[in-house]
């Protein structure tokens, strides 16, 4: 294993806002972290785990709303509501996993059903009181980094590099152990791994609690970042769609494509948006990307950069 | 080692595999014959969990295992390799065997470890980082077999593992399949490949539409001629005869 | 309750199901002919509509007289996109398709935005505002006449598939496409003719919307997820089927909205397609 690359990757990264402390630039950086965290959150399942899904914002949404009504309704630290965002997530992803291969949904159908799930939760949380329906929940100001809210904005940007560190870890760690060969073998062929002793049910369960868990930590950073959640944005078809793109343009299945099309994607938003007013430019490009990268480098941006740890699954 | 009793696999009316009942001793190699569309992936399928058995009941190593999950079967020591081979095709074939090995071992070491010896084992040691959708279609067999082996099987099933190789592929194979049961490991092989059952098989089921008609060494089979008339055919018949003869 | 309420709900549901119909009997033949999910028919419709608002509003064409115009013209779109783009990229996995159609859809939807502002338009023709008695309800004769067509567009649609030459190709192609190659079908013509076909479906549909509905770069959203339902509930591939999983869908959308209220009646369709795709992902009509 060559460690050269994460710990010059981490040292950058810890050294990026000391050297550029403009608002822009360490905003700039959050959002890099933070599509990379929840690109790589549905890369976990999408790529590592084979499990193509189109509705990963019901993980997000659901820790956002999970951390969020802690704090409001029961008086938790953001930081308890952090942990048990991570364990909601999970229980989501455990539930919506267990009974779709428990009735044996695979490919297409696995991306519509999760479709119908993140639907299904935004329409309750739209509706239901104690969410605040369609008009979302504010969370009080209250700048105090024991309440996730930093003065500055470089706590932030240390808290979601944390998540994002932790993500990529995982990356690493499922290319190197026993359940990430688990998972390459079921996406592969599933006959020939349940051949060889592997239960796949359960595997696919885990990487998909594991995955809806590390999403639900970037909607609870979402919660604290922004400060303000509503059902349109946090279980909506656009949320789930991002993670797919940063995914996928960047190279599912691997460690570093996440970052890479988190990057990429993050620099196309700001450019567009300094050059024109107009709504809808970056999507365009993002979505001409998305075609592109299938028709022509079906492992994602990685290909480019030479960082090809993996083969991916897709023939 | 592996007693089947009764064995039968429904499709819609049509018995696939019609109360089909044999055994299988430890330590030897046992083969399973019979013409194109027989029933002899079903009733493989039907041993490994792959599909549930509609009657009758499987015992291995003295347990009752009748309609358990594949991965389970496997793990008490009963293992298939496919018709039609299934590799990881995108991961070398380094990784493919690991993904067997470490049914035994969580270590990335071990497993890896354990993959080269198996790939010495089956002659592909110089094939270990080559991607398994290169390989030609003998390395894919042989890679199946790797694969089962990989899950250290008590009993291996392999499913038509010479169908597709030339000959001299064949005399090659033929040892190492020798090889493996001389290392331990039981063998129940359906093959088509009558050279391969002669010179490998102890004893020899016939399977025909769906049920077992015969049973017995090889040479007493091929010198059956009601058994390949019957039901093999007159082609097989005198490839049977050839063999025997040669 | 109210009879006359109920009575109104129920034929308001079967209109609604009547303009899903229009929408998922196109989605229903690409699925049942190419196996694939066409994650772009919403945006496919909005392009329609704005095609349908452009001809009103710059050429002074009437939507029902525009619908032969607007049914070639989306034909002859879809055509060339699966020829171009789908066929070609997807390397023939349907997940790629999936995901192909996804990202056409994402550049469709925000191209529309780009020029034409995320603002929603609607028109009016001489016969926007006429209401028709149906029993209990009054209802908008543009509804009426979309419900109707909907009707014949699903017959059409039948007939075609059933009698004409290219219509038994395309069966062909359905059930067994290695065979079809094998007898002389030209199997990726099929699939793009009958790409075309599904979408052109759609030109009839704007036309049909229009005059009682609203058009806006995310109006596809509205109706991707339902038309899916649809699709699943009454047999990927199936005219009948589609039909009335939309007359189901409607009704449930209208009779949820009655008795759970405007925001929670949603849920309904969400789950008839979660319970759907779970127990019987070919059907509720197929054996």
């Amino acid at each position: 294993m060559n460690w050269k690359i994460p710990a010059a990757l981490l040292v950058v990264a810890l050294a990026y806002p000391l050297v550029f402390r403009g608002n822009f630039a360490i905003n700039f950086g959050v959002l890099v972290l933070f599509f990379a965290l929840i690109g790589q959150a549905w890369n976990i399942a999408g790529g590592f785990g084979g499990q193509l899904s189109f509705g990963h914002a019901v993980f997000f949404g659901t820790g956002a709303y999970c951390s969020t009504i802690l704090q409001l309704k029961l008086g938790w630290s953001p930081w308890s509501g952090l942990a048990a965002s991570a364990g909601a997530g999970a229980l989501v992803g455990a539930l919506i996993a267990a009974l779709s291969f428990r009735f044996g949904l695979r490919g297409s159908y696995f991306a519509l059903i999760t479709l119908a799930f993140a639907e299904a939760f935004r329409i309750l949380t739209n509706a239901l009181e104690f969410t605040g329906g369609g008009v979302g929940l504010l969370l009080p100001l209250k700048r105090s980094a024991l309440n996730f809210q930093f003065a500055e904005r470089i706590g932030f940007y240390y808290t979601i590099l944390a998540l994002t560190a932790i993500s990529i870890g995982i990356a690493i760690w499922l290319q190197r152990s026993r359940f990430g060969a688990r998972l390459a073998a079921i996406r592969e062929n599933e006959d020939a791994a349940r051949a060889l002793g592997i239960d796949t049910f359960r595997e696919k369960v885990k990487v998909m609690a594991l995955s809806g868990a590390l999403c639900a930590l970037g909607g609870t950073f979402y919660a604290q970042y922004y400060l303000y959640i509503d059902p349109a944005v946090v279980f909506g078809v656009d949320k789930s769609v991002e993670m797919l793109l940063v995914s996928m343009i960047g190279g599912t299945g691997t460690v570093y494509g996440p970052l890479i099309g988190s990057l990429l994607l993050t620099l196309v938003g700001e450019y567009t948006r300094a050059i024109t007013d107009a709504q809808g430019l970056s999507l365009i490009i993002y979505g001409s990307l998305l075609i592109l990268i299938i028709g022509f480098l079906p492992n994602g941006l990685v290909d480019l950069f030479k960082l090809r740890w993996r083969r991916k699954a897709r023939a | 080692m592996l007693e089947v009793r009764g064995l039968s696999k429904i499709f819609g009316g049509l018995r696939a595999v019609d109360s089909a009942s044999l055994d299988v001793a430890e330590g030897t190699i046992a083969g399973l014959i019979g013409p194109n569309g027989a029933g002899k992936t079903t009733l493989f399928a039907a041993l490994t969990g792959f599909l549930a058995p509609d009657e009758g009941s499987v015992r291995f190593r003295g347990e009752d295992i009748t309609g358990r999950p594949p991965h389970l079967i496997c793990r008490h020591g009963m293992v298939r390799t496919f018709q039609v081979t299934q590799p990881f095709a995108h991961l070398s074939v380094r990784e493919n065997i690991m993904v067997g090995a470490y049914l035994h071992t969580p270590e990335r070491a071990l497993a890896s470890a354990r993959a080269e010896a198996i790939a010495r084992q089956v002659g592909m040691a110089d094939l270990l980082e080559r991607t398994a959708a290169g390989l030609t279609v003998a390395g894919r067999k042989r890679l199946e077999l790797a694969r089962a082996l990989a899950t250290q099987p008590k009993l291996l099933l392999l499913d038509e593992v010479m169908a597709g190789l030339n000959p001299p592929e064949i005399d090659e194979l033929i040892p190492v399949i020798q090889g493996i049961r001389s290392s331990g490991v039981t063998v129940f092989l359906i093959e088509h490949v009558m050279q391969a059952v002669m010179s490998l098989a102890e004893n020899v089921y016939v399977l025909s539409y769906g049920k077992i008609i015969a049973q017995g060494a090889p040479r007493q089979l091929a010198a059956d001629p009601v058994v390949i008339e019957a039901y093999l055919g007159h082609g097989a018949a005198q490839r049977i005869a050839a063999t025997a003869h040669a | 309750m109210d009879a006359t309420i109920l009575g109104a709900a129920v034929i308001n549901g079967l209109l609604l199901g009547g303009s899903y119909a229009l929408v998922a009997v196109g989605l229903t033949l690409i699925y049942g002919v190419l196996h694939i999910i066409n994650f772009a028919h919403g945006s496919m419709l909005m392009l329609a509509m704005y095609g349908a608002y452009f001809l009103l509003m710059k050429a002074k064409i009437d939507p029902y007289a525009a619908i032969p115009l607007m049914v070639a013209a989306m034909f002859a779109a879809g055509y060339v996109l699966y020829r171009g783009l789908i066929g070609r990229f997807s390397h023939g996995k349907d997940e790629n398709i999936l995901l192909i159609t996804l990202g056409l859809s994402i550049v469709l939807e925000n191209v529309a935005l780009f020029f034409f502002k995320g603002d929603s338009q609607t028109v009016t023709v001489s016969y926007s505002d006429r209401m028709v008695a149906l029993g209990p309800a009054l209802v908008p004769l543009p509804k009426l006449v979309s419900f109707v067509a909907s009707l014949v567009l699903c017959a059409a649609l039948a007939w075609f598939i059933a009698r004409t030459d290219t219509g038994r190709a395309i069966r062909a192609v359905a059930k067994e496409r290695h065979g079809a190659r094998l007898v002389g079908i030209d199997v990726e013509k099929i699939f793009a003719v009958s790409y075309g076909i599904g979408i052109a479906c759609l030109g009839a549909a704007a036309c049909l919307l229009i005059p009682s509905f609203y058009v806006s770069p995310s109006v596809g959203h509205l109706f991707v997820i339902v038309a899916f339902t649809i699709v699943v509930l009454g047999g990927m591939g199936s005219f009948i089927g589609a039909l009335v999983g939309s007359l189901i869908i409607g009704l449930t959308e209208s009779l949820s909205g009655l008795f759970l209220g405007e925001a929670l009646g949603q849920i309904g369709i969400s789950l008839i397609f979660i319970l759907i795709l779970l127990f019987r992902p070919t059907g509720i009509f197929s054996k």
